[in-house]
């Protein structure tokens, strides 16, 4: 039943901070097992969309639907829907007080009501996935930038969440941390996780994404396959963007 | 913020809260490189400085009479043990911490009740912020003997059923409770405010309820960061407790006065004031120990 819904769609959602608007009638829609990622320079919406999705932000006007239940509607429970759209930050954001275990497992236990062996094996069996099973007691300011960051994931996925939104994951990571961190979502899109990436990483969402939307100024210009986008831009504005990229040596 | 969310300075560290802590340096103790010679100079300072007034107030003229109102150690003794007609000043002082710890639980509960109720957002709830907010201005701006007489001289005259019938220490811990809340509630709330929002938002973001993220996430981090503030004020509250013997109860200080009157010697003020120095102590240092350990962290958060 649920594999026939659409994952994640949304429809003409427009967005303004004031006077500031920053998504001028965006419609993406993200199916099973792909991974979209969102491109586009600093400030053209890509964390907003993203925020929005999670319901962080609410939205103007337009429709979010995911797992074909409409979640911008009037009267949605928020934290129903937030358990099933899991979000990484680009800084981490673990609980500083908790250890790797107890980062993990608060959100099972409290919010799915999930008993505490239960959350527990789940959440050991994911850090074993990720080559963190021996961080299990540390607390985060024990852990390097990418472990952390590979904890929070763990942390969402540790959710069940039927799409992942990751918003610059590795922006705030030393470069020779990065690697690990893509590695793990590399991993995860195989397994086909449903997946939202926002980054900067260009040569990353060459590798890893289904499809590649190019957002400029609050609105998707161009999407396709990234062979597509990047090898044949059709838009003046994605040309311009990727020059600048690859003058800046990051493709 | 990246990194600094996660900060070294978040959590209490359970082994170094049991390891012995390194001497403060207003004791004194030289650093390792100095040794001996530092340990050498404090000592002699020490001896000297405090030689010296000993000296100046014995020789002082009038020091005779001084020792034997207030350091006589005979009466120091008696007020100490109680006379067959005056009240021991130590079993007094029981009353003390009783009024103290009772006060203290009460304060932890109330204080926290109003730092989430004004902090709760949206409009419903608006009643309820004006009135924690209400309450913390009063109560912090009202003397705390003029709570005192009110609820233990007001409410009694009322008549009422109940609550005019309840002794003289309930009324005191009471208004102790009333004026104490108000500032604990705002040292809480000013934890609460020093955790970052994008914790909150992680929190949320999980799915975890308003109610969870603060209880889980917000209030255990902003808890800890407030501690020392917390033990400041609870060393105000044991001193405070000495108040409610306006309302008659007979605590250290009024046992102290009652002997003081008897004996027409002073002693038993000394004694009384030993009594809360000594308790005070150990919570002075307690906190000392925890801003230093603070401090430490945040300069070794900010080299990393
Ligand atoms: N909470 C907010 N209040 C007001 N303005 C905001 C808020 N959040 C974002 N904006 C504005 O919205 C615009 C888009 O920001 P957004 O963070 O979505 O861009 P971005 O594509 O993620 O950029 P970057 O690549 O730098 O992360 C910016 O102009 C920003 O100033
Ligand atoms: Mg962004």
């Amino acid at each position: 039943m649920k594999s026939n819904r659409v994952p994640l769609v949304v429809e003409d959602v427009q967005k303004a901070f004031g006077a500031n608007e920053v998504l001028k009638g965006i419609s993406l829609s993200v199916n099973r097992h792909e991974v979209v990622c969102l491109i586009g320079a600093s400030g053209s919406g890509k964390s907003t969309l993203l925020r929005c999705i999670n319901l962080i932000e609410p939205i103007d006007s337009g429709r979010i639907v995911v797992e074909g239940e409409e979640i911008t509607a009037e009267g949605v429970n928020v934290n129903r829907i937030r358990q099933r759209i899991g979000i990484v930050f680009q800084s981490f954001n673990l609980f500083p007080h908790m250890t790797v275990l107890q980062n993990i497992t608060l959100a099972p236990r409290q919010a799915l009501r999930i008993d505490g062996k239960n959350a527990q094996e789940r959440a050991l069996g994911l850090l074993e996935r990720f080559g963190l099973l021996d961080k299990k007691h540390e607390y985060p300011d024990r852990l390097s930038g990418g472990q952390q960051q590979r904890v929070a994931i763990v942390r969402s996925l540790a959710m069940k969440p039927d799409i992942m939104l990751l918003d610059e994951v590795t922006s705030a990571l030393d470069p020779e941390l990065v690697a690990e961190v893509l590695n793990a979502i590399k991993e995860l899109a195989e397994e086909g996780m449903t997946m939202l990436v926002a980054t900067h990483e260009m040569s990353f969402a060459r590798d890893i994404a289904s499809r590649v939307c190019f957002l400029d100024a609050g609105k998707i210009l161009e999407q396709g396959p990234p062979e597509q986008i990047f090898k044949s831009p059709e838009h003046p504005r994605t040309r311009q963007f990727l020059q600048r990229i690859i003058a800046a040596g990051r493709l | 913020m990246t990194a600094g969310d996660t900060g070294p300075d978040r959590k209490l560290d359970p082994i170094e809260a049991v390891s012995p802590p390194s001497s403060p340096p207003t004791l004194g103790r030289g650093s390792r490189v100095l040794g001996n010679r530092a340990v050498l100079g404090s000592s002699a300072s020490t001896i000297l400085f405090f030689g010296f007034i000993a000296v100046v107030a014995t020789m002082a003229p009038g020091s005779e009479i001084v020792r034997q109102r207030f350091f006589s150690w005979f009466h120091l003794k008696q007020s100490f043990l109680g006379t067959g007609g005056t009240p021991s000043v130590a079993e007094a002082f029981l009353l003390n911490v009783e009024i103290f710890t009772i006060s203290e639980m009460l304060i932890l509960i109330l204080a926290l009740v109003i730092a989430i109720v004004r902090g709760m957002p949206g409009p419903a709830f608006f009643p309820f912020r004006v009135v924690a907010v209400a309450y913390t201005d009063l109560f912090r701006g009202v003397p705390l003997i003029l709570v005192l007489y009110v609820i233990g001289f007001g409410i009694p005259g009322l008549g009422l059923r109940f609550f005019s019938y309840l002794s003289d220490v309930t009324y005191g811990i009471v208004a102790l409770v009333l004026v104490y809340s108000a500032y604990v509630a705002e040292v809480y709330r000013a934890g609460i405010e020093s955790v970052p929002e994008s914790q909150n938002a992680a929190a949320r973001s999980l799915g975890l309820t308003r109610w969870q993220a603060l209880r889980f996430v917000i209030l255990p981090q902003a808890v800890r960061r407030v501690i020392p503030p917390l033990l400041n004020d609870f060393i105000g509250l044991q001193k405070d407790t000495a108040l409610v013997s306006v309302l008659g109860s007979i605590e250290a200080a009024r046992a102290a006065q009652i002997y003081g009157a008897a004996q027409f010697n002073y002693a038993s003020y000394v004694v009384a004031a030993l009594l809360f120095v000594l308790i005070t102590i150990p919570l002075a240092r307690f906190t000392d120990r925890l801003i230093a350990r603070d401090k430490r962290r945040r300069q070794a958060g900010a080299i990393a």
